[in-house]
């Protein structure tokens, strides 16, 4: 074959691994080019995080708004620290929201649901929620379900 | 006794030396004196090694992609979870089966090949005489294929992913009726393109790598008989695979934290 | 005169005591010999002697045990892998097969080396390809692939393609073997040729004797790893040597003996030992 059609052959099957990749990253694996340059965290405190991971959703409304960027245990206290990464646009969160771990579907995983409140101070880098509600465990409520019957 | 423990100190002694001649080769090809001017041979051979391997990758691909999106509805629906077929399958196609399969198939498809064509290359004194004229086969003949190796295999993992996760979807959204926004949110939800998608890239590298390593070498090494090829080009597909398949558990293990 | 501005040695190539062993078999015992430069040295010996060898050493494709092989004063074995690279640029090689590249046509066989080594213009590299071609009588072939040549044709492309880039020394390994009278004709004359005209040391590696003889000014008959004989052929037709008469007019039995060494014939086969170990199994 020519060197020339050779070329052009090939070309086309580099061209066709880019589009490949591109295809994972942005079909498969919904990635967002830009999204993490423009954040801002804030803290929450909470009793029982659950089965909540580093990059659960964190969601206004059912729209997702960020996600869980780290979880550390606070020693002093012995309640779980999470730090969410908010996306920077949303920018008019009430300090005295509220932020509670729910789950998606009955068995489904875990996220950070954000109840917005009426305080017109904003939260900021550093901000911490205060206002917030632990996971439902579901062998707890199982057993507080069965301590009501008897 | 001492017979068997002098056979395991020849077996040793063996293992070096084909670990050092493959090494040596290795470092004359490619990292002594990369060349510019032998773009059009690389170009050549990826077209040899890749272009000519997309048919079977692509098909491959597809088919495992459907028979996935089969079996894992089976059992996803008993559980009522059949909205997470696209993870599951995407999950096992990006991380495992795509640099796998695709692997395996680029060791029968391409490395007999070129195990093939350098060993008549030997047996013919091409080898030998395009030494006298002064050029090194290593660079001229095995440091392009390396090279394609190296750059197609990674393009036909990724090709035979999307393929595959291509024909999950038709089977699983359109024949049997999974709802197709969740097919592809619960996907994009659990993929994450460092975690998952790169490492199935590095995978695929490393196959590439060692799958065109061993042929290449298989085929210098090969005795210039037709028997010799014969046996090298067997050779390659078994050492290969079996390379592929030990090294993907030993990068699973490294990669994912265990 | 060579790059350095010294005059270059009257032997283009000096074998001094080079040991050379394939395995545990010792091809060659501290053998010695020199190649004047711009002669036609005829290297001959029985088959299985190392004929192919002695080149692949000259050549630096395998390293001697021991001893001194020089070409133009630059000795071989110590030459690093670059050097070496450079220094066959000077050589010729002429393979038994013709070891064309199979995936290139004529034309592009013989442009190689020239394409690789040269910095020549496109045109002037086609010119030359062409006069090669035209000096081995295959120009009209230019376009044809080695697999649609026949033997002799496709050693004399190989020789085009060795003479590229005019080399001072050419190798010519059996040059004479499987052609037919009138390709082997050819081919004599080509040698001579090329030594006469552009006065290329060259080295035939042969057990054709006539025709090597017939071109040859010194001739090495070599056999057990030694040198038994040399001189320039007439003389070593004069010679009375057993081992060099047994060779020269091929007589099936006698010094070099015919048989490999074994067991007593009558006792192998009274003994109806079975020794074959693919037919009776």
């Amino acid at each position: 074959m020519q060197m020339r059609t050779i070329e052009i052959v090939v070309g086309a099957f580099m061209l066709a691994g880019l589009i490949s990749l591109a295809v994972l990253a942005v079909r498969v694996s919904g990635f967002n080019v830009g999204a993490e340059t423009n954040t801002y965290s804030v803290y929450a405190k909470f009793e029982n995080i659950g089965g909540l991971v580093v990059r659960s959703k964190v969601s206004i409304a059912g729209v997702v708004v960020g996600q869980v960027a780290d979880i550390d245990l606070d020693q002093k206290t012995f309640t779980a620290l999470v730090r969410l990464e908010i996306n920077g646009d949303i920018n008019q969160i009430s300090t005295d929201s509220n932020a509670a771990i729910l789950t998606e579907g009955l068995l489904g995983g875990k996220f950070i649901g954000l109840t917005v409140g009426a305080e017109d101070q904003y939260l900021r880098d550093g901000s911490y929620i205060s206002d917030t509600q632990s996971a439902i465990v579901l062998e707890d409520m199982i057993g507080k379900f069965l301590m009501k019957q008897f | 006794m001492l017979a068997s423990l002098r056979n395991l100190g020849q077996y040793g002694i063996d293992l070096l030396t084909v670990l050092g001649r493959a090494g040596s080769i290795w470092w004359l090809a490619i990292w002594r004196r990369p060349r510019l001017a032998n773009a059009p041979l690389v170009i050549r051979q990826i077209y040899q090694l890749g272009v000519l391997s997309v048919v079977i990758t692509v098909l491959s691909g597809f088919s495992i992609g459907a028979v996935l999106a089969l079996q894992g509805y089976n059992q996803l629906v008993k559980y009522g979870s059949e909205s997470a077929l696209g993870l599951g399958v995407a999950l096992v196609l990006v991380m495992e089966i795509g640099p796998v399969v695709s692997g395996l198939l680029f060791a029968g498809r391409a490395g007999s090949a070129v195990t093939a064509e350098i060993g008549l290359m030997k047996a013919t004194e091409q080898l030998s005489s395009m030494e006298m004229i002064g050029v090194d086969p290593l660079q001229r003949i095995v440091a392009p294929r390396l090279w394609a190796g190296f750059i197609s295999m990674p393009i036909l993992a990724l090709m035979f992913s999307v393929v595959g996760i291509w024909g999950s979807s038709l089977v699983g959204v359109n024949w049997l009726g999974v709802y197709e926004g969740a097919f592809w949110s619960a996907m994009q939800e659990g993929v994450d393109f460092r975690s998952h998608v790169l490492k199935g890239i590095i995978k695929s590298v490393v196959f590439g790598l060692v799958v065109t390593w061993i042929a290449v070498y298989q085929g210098y090494e090969a005795t210039p008989t037709s028997e010799g090829i014969a046996t090298a080009t067997t050779r390659t597909v078994v050492y290969s695979s079996v390379a592929v398949l030990v090294l993907d558990f030993f990068l699973t293990l490294v990669m994912f934290n265990f | 005169m060579n790059s350095n501005g010294t005059p270059l040695p009257d032997n283009h190539i000096l074998i001094e005591e080079v040991t050379f062993s394939h395995g545990q078999r010792r091809i060659f015992d501290r053998i010695s010999l020199t190649v004047p430069r711009g002669k036609i040295v005829g290297i001959m010996g029985p088959s299985g002697t190392g004929k192919t060898t002695m080149l692949r050493l000259i050549g630096g494709q395998l390293k001697p045990e021991r001893g001194i092989i020089e070409v133009d004063g630059r000795r071989i074995p110590q030459l690093s892998r670059t050097e070496l690279f450079q220094v066959r640029k000077s050589m010729g090689m002429l393979f038994q097969s013709g070891a064309l590249f199979t995936d290139l046509s004529v034309f592009d066989n013989v442009a190689f080396p020239l394409q690789i080594h040269t910095d020549l213009p496109k045109d002037m590299i086609r010119d030359l390809v062409l006069i090669k071609l035209q000096s081995v009588g295959l120009r009209g072939a230019s376009k044809l692939f080695p697999n649609e040549l026949s033997g002799g044709m496709n050693r004399r492309v190989a020789l085009a393609r060795a003479i590229a880039l005019d080399p001072q020394l050419i190798m010519y390994d059996e040059p004479f073997a499987g052609l037919d009278p009138i390709a082997m004709g050819v081919v004599v004359q080509l040698i001579k040729t090329l030594n006469r005209v552009f006065g290329i040391t060259s080295i035939i590696v042969s057990h054709d004797i006539h025709e090597t003889a017939s071109i040859a000014d010194l001739i090495y008959v070599i056999s057990d790893g030694k040198v038994i004989g040399s001189g320039a052929p007439a003389d070593l037709f004069k010679e009375d040597t057993p081992r060099i008469q047994q060779f020269i007019k091929g007589l099936p039995d006698g010094p070099v003996p015919f048989h490999y060494p074994a067991a007593d014939f009558r006792q192998e086969l009274l003994d109806g030992e079975i020794t074959s170990h693919a037919f009776f199994r």
